[in-house]
């Protein structure tokens, strides 16, 4: 395998524009010959799908919900950045080009950020233009607001919904397209595998969720759009049927998984509240925009009510340890930070994981109708879950799993280490290094759709004239049969193990072990349980029902097979990793005073893992990160 | 505290189906109503039996998957709440509940709570987008819109699309989605361009789907978690009566 990011030569800031004039073109008559098939159907999914039907391509576009508008992007609220500097406070392409790459602790592809900075702008007409309601000001002009990392005020929002509002938008074009016939739609189908013939990706393996049945889809390309993998932890903030399948069957078959360790832990959650605890709930980070975050300087003061806890026995931690960017620090440093607090006893809350994120001087400085304004619903949500007031008492909040920076390798096309295999969104490794910034998914999953993958696609149908192989191609048959025999198998063994108890024993493993803090003995002996628990899975989970019809249980079991799998993976390149950087933090590499240590001499490379089979231990292969725009430096917020 | 559900399980669209009674042992206030139902599938899968089946997925209120009938009313009936976020702690130990499926015909039951709410989609294909391509958009500051507007518009568009709305009408009626849609498109600048064909293609859509038509009862309004309320109806009558009379 050889990694060739394909990044084009020339100065940053004409890389893009240089590039797209320098690929091929794809004659607007002949682009109705090529089929596109778009698993996903989120952010980067439906732009995709939408985009290239708009252009003239043929494209099915699959997803395992009952309609598009329900990935799990609708979920995202923040916000999204760009760089407008409507604000005149002094933004630019660059700068956002800069914070990201800062913010990603300098493992991210300098050429690839820049992109996303420099396309970030046209997101915003885009999603204006759709009728996406953006919050505006009495001027008529659009809003925005600040997010952690950055010291400008860059995210555009609509209220605090803003994925939503932007899905709805995506969903909306791609509606359109499967209005006039050019997107065919296939809701409630899950993609189990990819089919490679003569080393390029010609289609994919579904089941039909509601018949059961098992079906090739033939392509000349095939799109993953498919999410992230933190449901690995079991508990995060994803949806519920949020999967790696797609990107695991794909790595299977030959596309380089890069970066897996790298996974974000999101500071404001609301914290787990018992076993049961089927998913967490993210708290907008906005709400660090007017929320204080503390604790109480004495453990004993753990138990008080909050408000009468006098103001100098609090410890606004953020505030005191990094006091330029305070409440705003970026996540992986403010989720570390509650932990070290709780790991000290000084948590809150009844299970003693939790810390404090304080309106009152916001809401004494602004008024409480102006907060109820900004985030009433965040609010309101908050009282749902825990049954408290948050304009009165303090919110509790703890750090969740989150985000998946690492995914699938992409070149700067957003192709895979598989020709005609791409990789967009949060499926792919691309742009946010080892830590993203708020407000930064969104644009990512857009730009990928809209900006990018619409002209680098065509190239590769120009390039290597790809042989169209129909799904009748005895590979496909094989693909099917093994798909088959695996969900046969699944549903054979009538073990005494729910999946879902396996699942939850998984997430704790990870969490403890390769959660927010890292070592070397903790990984290793997550590397030793990790395949002990997989042969358990397989020998002893009982998955009811049959293979036809609706059949939830054999879908989760399915995803969990596949979680059982990636762990490892996840573990190892964490192990190989021996330094700390954005999200991934080893507690043996760390500074004086509690900060990552990064090692640009021996880790300023991509870790892009090679699939060997079952029995053989993946291969690295590394991409090294090289630096000519931007000094890296140790990344400090104080 | 202890419960008992009585559940509507249905093989198919093809199989008749029928209320079977489960025991909810040992469950919090803590726990979310979709947590619960986890609680008693993991007892049913351990004692072989297939899990009650049903729509989830955000687990946030946000997705609009989740579709349940709780004792007679979609979502459970408490204001602004999905079922997903509603909790145990409205509920009393020993009480029985009852849950069952969105109940309207151009929501044909798959399995079990599981409904198909495919006709939402070809509703919004018929019309519910501006059609704009990708690229060449003015600048998004080039139009200001009143904050007013944006703001109103942004009420409609947080319609979930989950179809409480159809479940609570007597008429199956879809009126609450569709105007939400039409409303939130039709008081932008963006989509005024397109008001009047929108307006009636959708309304056509509606129509063609099978949903029933509004008799103004209010009972989509008040079980409607993102509380969309009933005025955008009467805002898509008014566009769709000028529709008509422009001709579309």
């Amino acid at each position: 395998m050889k990694l060739d990011a394909q990044i084009p030569a020339g100065p940053i800031a004409q890389k893009w524009d240089k590039h797209k004039f320098e690929i091929k073109l794809v004659n607007p008559a002949n682009k109705r010959r090529f089929d596109v098939l778009v698993v996903g159907s989120g952010l980067a999914g439906a732009s995709a799908a939408a985009s290239l039907a708009e252009l003239g391509y043929n494209v099915k576009c699959f997803c395992y919900q009952d309609s598009p508008r329900r990935a799990h992007s609708i979920a995202a609220q923040g916000g999204i950045n760009a760089a407008k500097n409507y604000r005149n406070d002094g933004d630019s392409v660059y700068r956002l080009f800069y914070d990201t790459i800062k913010g990603g602790d300098f493992r991210s592809r300098e050429a690839n950020v820049h992109r996303l900075a420099q396309v970030s702008v046209n997101i915003i007409d885009q999603c204006v233009a759709q009728g996406v309601p953006f919050a505006r000001e009495y001027g008529g002009l659009l809003d925005n607001r600040s997010f952690g990392g950055a010291q400008v005020s860059r995210t555009f929002y609509a209220r605090g919904q803003t994925g939503q509002q932007l899905l709805l938008g995506a969903y909306q074009a791609l509606s359109r397209q499967i209005g006039l016939g050019t997107v065919k739609m296939h809701p409630r189908t899950e993609m189990l595998d990819l089919v490679v013939i003569d080393g390029q990706a010609k289609g994919i393996v579904v089941r039909d969720l509601v018949t059961g049945e098992i079906a090739s889809f033939a392509g000349d390309a095939v799109v993953l759009a498919t999410g992230g993998y933190v449901n690995v932890f079991f508990l995060s903030t994803n949806a519920k049927g949020c999967n790696a399948t797609a990107i695991w069957r794909a790595y299977k078959r030959g596309a380089a998984f890069a970066n897996p360790c790298y996974t974000q832990i999101h500071p404001t959650c609301i914290p787990v509240s018992g076993d049961h605890q089927s998913k967490l709930t993210l708290m907008s980070e906005s709400l660090r925009n007017d929320g204080r975050i503390w604790v109480p300087k004495r453990k004993e003061d753990g138990d008080k009510d909050p408000n009468s806890v006098a103001e100098a026995d609090r410890d606004y931690y953020l505030e005191r340890k990094y006091p330029s960017f305070g409440n705003l620090a970026p996540r992986d440093i403010s989720s570390r930070a509650a932990k070290e607090v709780c790991d000290e006893g000084r948590g809150v809350g009844p299970t003693k994981l939790g810390v404090y994120l304080d309106f009152s001087d916001s809401i004494k400085r602004v008024g409480e109708d102006t907060i109820r304004e900004r985030y009433g619903n965040l609010f309101e949500m908050y009282e749902r879950i825990t049954g408290e007031n948050a304009y009165r008492t303090p919110m509790r909040i703890f750090p969740a799993a989150h985000y998946a920076m690492g995914g699938l390798w992409v070149d700067y096309n957003l192709m895979s280490t598989i020709p005609g295999l791409f990789v967009l969104g949060e499926a792919n490794f691309s742009d946010h290094g080892a830590n993203r910034l708020g407000a930064s998914a969104l644009m990512q999953g857009l730009a990928d759709g809209y900006f990018v993958l619409p002209y680098t696609i065509g190239h590769y149908f120009v390039s290597t004239k790809p042989a169209k192989q129909p799904a009748s191609h005895p590979e496909f048959k094989r693909v099917e049969a093994e798909v088959a025999a695996r969900t046969q198998r699944l549903l054979a063994s009538k073990g005494k193990r729910t999946v879902l108890s396996l699942h939850r024993e998984l997430g704790r493993l990870l969490w403890e072990k390769c959660g927010m803090a890292r070592n070397e003995a903790g990984l290793k002996e997550a590397l030793k349980r990790i395949p002990e628990l997989r042969e358990e899975f397989w020998k002893n989970v009982n998955v009811t029902g049959e293979v036809g019809g609706v059949n939830q249980a054999l879908e989760y079991a399915g995803r969990v097979g596949d979680f059982m799998e990636l762990a490892e993976l996840l573990c190892t390149d964490a192990l190989m990793r021996r330094e700390s950087c954005g999200g991934h933090f080893r507690t043996e590499f760390q500074t004086e005073d509690g900060e990552a240590r990064r090692d640009d001499e021996n880790f300023a490379f991509v870790g892009a893992w090679e699939y060997k089979g079952a029995d053989q231990p993946p291969v690295l292969h590394k991409e090294p990160l090289v630096y000519d725009e931007v000094h890296m430096s140790t990344r400090s917020y104080k | 505290m202890n419960l008992t559900l009585k559940v509507w399980r249905q093989k198919d669209a093809n199989s008749p189906g029928r209320f079977e009674t489960y025991p909810a042992r040992d469950i919090l206030a803590d726990m979310s109503f979709l947590e619960m139902l986890d609680v008693v599938n993991e007892e049913l899968i351990a004692s072989g039996r297939e899990p009650i089946m049903f729509d989830s997925d955000c687990r946030e209120g946000i997705c609009g998957a989740c579709s349940l009938v709780i004792n007679g009313v979609p979502h459970g009936g408490h204001r602004g709440t999905t079922v997903c976020q509603l909790h145990l702690r409205h509920f009393t130990d020993g009480q029985t509940i009852t849950i069952e499926p969105w109940r309207a015909r151009p929501f044909p039951v798959i399995r079990d709570l599981i409904v198909d709410r495919t006709a939402f989609d070809r509703i919004i294909q018929a019309g519910g987008f501006i059609s704009v391509n990708t690229g060449g958009t003015p600048d998004g500051n080039a139009i200001p819109i009143s904050k007013r507007d944006s703001d109103k518009a942004m009420d409609a568009a947080a319609c979930i699309g989950c179809g409480a709305c159809v479940a609570a009408c007597k008429n199956a009626s879809a009126m609450l989605f569709v105007s939400a849609k039409v409303s939130h498109l039709n008081l932008l600048p963006q989509g005024k361009v397109e008001k009047d064909r929108r307006a009636a293609r959708m309304v056509s859509a509606m129509d063609e789907a099978g949903f029933g038509n509004c008799t103004v009862t209010g009972s989509c309004a008040a079980v409607c978690p993102k509380e969309i309320p009933l005025s955008f109806i009467a805002k898509m009558n008014r566009d769709y009566a000028v529709a008509i009379l422009k001709g579309e």
